[in-house]
């Protein structure tokens, strides 16, 4: 399959861990597909999430018999009985945030146990939008709206997979784009990179030929700071990008924040516009505390 | 298959026989269940869910109205669109918007592609590997590969149409309070009829091929719960909730009637009626409270399977669901026939404090919200009760019934009777965590 300009799938590595180090050696190379005489194996592996994005994959409707074909599905909760949690994996796709405390040791396991690890959309790569509660304090909220607080185990804060571990590759998104994973695991199964674009949303826009909801109807939009995924899905139906896809490297926060509040928005309504789906990831975080 | 699989332990002495799965899988989220019989009599049945909560009524407080839609969407990836739905509703009540009839005709076909996505989800590739022994469609497809083509071309149609509307089939994104940022063109919708039509015809197949599958017998009392949508099959609309056997509920009294509460050991709630009742939402609610209402191409279904009413046989709501899955193609079909954009295509109203409530049917069931908000409209208290919490008291009970029967079987079969039984109502086990009670008056600063 050949590479489509809206790809923008982003390598990252955060996190040097031990176990992530070793992982490297467990593995497999995926491109030596008959080593062990089987196919890449793969698991599919969920944290805090909507399962959405695990559900990109099942919506992969065209595809999904023969990537079945092509590999070897290990774990795959939501679409198989047969568990075979010790991999090892060649390919692990993780959703999800780290969000409770078994999820600690889950996420070390799964990397010890991967040649490739990817993380899947919104909540694996920033947190997602459980994460806004990152912006409280969880103690407080949880003894105060549980009627048994006792039975409630979650970490204080909800956060990105590669906060964790070692990660080698993430899609960003709430939901991922089908296009971009179909993308990696075509060039994972032949062993090349993928196609890597970080461009923002807004030259994608422009490329496409979509009128700016901002000039023309004076909507705020996360476009010229939010990583182009989608295809600019929200300016192609009338309305301003919420930034699902999260920020885009170097993007000028700042200079998006005053435009803002030009447009007529308020300080607590800048804030929120990056406390959002994404609001833990970094840049978004940081532009949200400027406006506390 | 085999005994590893799964994590599938089994116990035998003094007479307890022990049935449990400790990963429950071709479901949404994360859950194991814990089934004990000692001298035929059922000690415990427990469906725990594991999943961690996420505390969506928590971090919707402070939030404008306006964002609600977005934010519940991600409550659910295999039914954003109810989320979506009932939000909406419930935030046009306080604001005093009536919706026009072409916008809730939209939001009526969107709703439809939501069903027809998750149902032929559910059907092929979560449920039927049970009834057909397989651990998955996956798997399945080695035999059968023409069912599963045919499966995932159908849901396959679902998110073309959902695409066609709402930009994005998983957290669509034209959904707005007031009506829709964006109506799709006719032509957009007009381009998918020839395969919404191969897919009503699909859909009739499915009727017939799922009630041909081999079926346990097993049947239990039930409470059916569903929403009262007027002279529609219920789905995206209602002012009151239907209860068999009871009077109905009108939105506004919900929580009175259907109570939830924290169940010991896990993130999750739990809904019965007000004397311990538990209840059933879903298909199989939907069709025995309102056959009647099904499209004449689905009532002409339902009396090919011989069913008679009420369906009380809980592993036969695969074929309920397949009839509902022709319905939810053909209203499609004469919703997309007769279809034009609504204009405008979203009604605005000023902000004033108020309480609204939502009530729509998600696939899998009912799934209410309530919201109270500021004059400047933002939100100071949510509730929200997925289907799954209201479904789950009964599963539990489904359970317990099914024990004494499970004695003569091996330790293999009865645990995946009592899996399959578990995934006839399609639970989603991510919604069920998300929700807390919030006392709103405690928080603010
Ligand atoms: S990133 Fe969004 S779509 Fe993906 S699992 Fe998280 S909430 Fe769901
Ligand atoms: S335009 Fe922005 S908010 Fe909309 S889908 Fe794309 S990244 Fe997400």
């Amino acid at each position: 399959m050949t590479a489509s300009p809206l790809y923008s799938g982003t390598q990252v590595s955060r996190v040097e861990t031990p176990a992530a180090q070793g992982a490297t050696e467990l593995g497999v190379d995926p491109t030596e597909k008959d080593a062990r005489g089987g196919r890449p194996r793969l698991g599919v592996f969920k944290f805090a999430s909507c399962s959405g994005c695990q559900g990109v994959l099942l919506s992969c409707e065209d595809e999904l018999l023969a990537l079945a074909d092509a590999l070897e599905i290990l774990y795959f909760p939501e679409a198989s009985s047969h568990l075979q949690e010790e991999g090892p994996f060649d390919l692990a796709l993780v959703e999800g945030s780290i969000s409770a405390p078994e999820h600690l040791e889950q996420i070390q396991k799964i990397r010890a146990r991967s040649k490739t690890l990817v993380t899947i959309g919104a909540c694996a790569t920033s947190g997602g939008i459980q994460a806004l509660r990152n912006f409280g304090n969880l103690d407080d909220f949880v003894h105060r709206v549980y009627p048994r607080p006792e039975f409630i185990a979650a970490l204080a804060t909800s956060t990105a997979v590669a906060e964790h571990v070692k990660v080698d590759y993430e899609l960003r998104g709430c939901p991922i784009s089908k296009r971009q994973l179909l993308e990696l695991i075509t060039a994972i199964l032949l062993g090349r990179r993928p196609e890597i674009r970080n461009e923002s949303l807004c030259l994608g826009c422009k490329r496409y030929g979509y009128v700016c909801v901002t000039v023309a109807h004076g909507l705020p939009c996360l476009g010229p700071v939010t990583m182009n995924g989608c295809g600019a899905l929200c300016p192609s139906v009338g309305r301003g990008c919420y930034g699902c896809f999260g920020p885009k490297e170097g993007a000028n926060t700042e200079a998006m924040a005053q435009r803002m509040l030009q447009l007529g928005m308020s300080k607590d309504d800048v804030r929120n516009a990056f406390r959002f789906i994404t609001g833990y990831a970094q840049a978004f975080r940081e532009e949200s505390a400027r406006h506390e | 298959m085999n005994e590893q699989m799964n994590g599938k332990v089994s116990k035998e002495h003094d007479g307890t026989r022990t049935f449990r799965v400790e990963m429950l899988t071709r479901v949404e989220g994360e859950g194991r269940f814990h089934l004990e019989v000692k001298d035929g009599q059922v000690r415990k049945a427990i469906l725990h869910i594991f999943e961690p909560p996420r505390f969506f009524e928590g971090f919707l407080v402070g939030r404008s109205l306006f964002e609600v839609p977005d934010i519940t969407a991600r409550i659910c990836g295999i039914c954003p669109v109810t989320y979506q739905m009932s939000s909406t509703r419930a935030l046009e009540a306080i604001l005093g918007i009536t919706p026009s009839t072409g916008i809730r005709k939209l939001r009526r076909l969107m709703y439809c592609a939501e069903w027809i996505e998750s149902h032929a989800l559910h059907i092929f590739l979560l449920h039927a590997p049970d009834f057909l022994g397989y651990a998955s469609a996956l798997e399945m497809a080695r035999d059968h590969r023409g069912l599963v083509e045919t499966a995932l071309r159908m849901k396959k149609v679902g998110n073309s149409l959902l695409e066609a509307i709402g930009a994005r089939a998983i957290h669509p994104v034209s959904v707005r309070v007031g009506g829709f940022t964006k109506p799709p063109s006719p032509r957009r919708l007009q381009a998918l009829l020839p395969e919404l039509e191969w897919g009503l015809e699909a859909a009739q197949e499915t009727v017939t091929i799922t009630n041909s599958l081999p079926m346990p017998e097993f049947q239990q009392p039930y409470v059916f719960v569903a929403l009262d949508g007027g002279a529609d099959y219920p789905l995206e609309w209602g002012e009151q909730i239907a209860v068999s056997g009871r009077d109905p509920v009108p939105l506004g009294e919900f929580e009175k009637v259907f109570i939830e509460e924290q169940v010991d050991r896990s993130p999750a709630f739990h809904c019965r009626l007000p004397d311990g009742t538990p209840y059933l939402t879903g298909p199989m609610a939907r069709l025995n409270l309102f056959a009647d209402r099904l499209h004449p191409r689905a009532q002409e279904a339902l009396e090919r399977t011989g069913l008679t009413l009420p369906v009380l046989n809980p592993y036969r709501s695969i074929v309920v669901r397949a009839v509902e899955l022709v319905h939810a193609f053909a209203e499609a079909v004469d919703l997309v026939r007769e279809y034009t954009p609504p204009e405008p295509p979203y009604f605005e109203a000023p902000l004033r404090a108020g309480e609204g409530f939502g009530a729509t049917e998600a696939p899998r069931g009912l799934q209410y919200q309530r919201y109270r908000v500021n004059d400047a409209g933002i939100v100071q208290e949510a509730r929200i009760v997925p289907p799954t919490s209201q479904n789950q008291p009964r599963i539990e009970a489904d359970l317990a019934g099914l024990g004494p029967e499970l004695l003569a079987m091996s330790q293999e079969e009865a645990t995946l009777r009592c899996e399959q039984l578990i995934r006839a109502y399609d639970p989603c086990i991510s919604c069920a965590t998300h929700f807390l009670k919030l006392d709103i008056r405690e928080v603010e600063d």
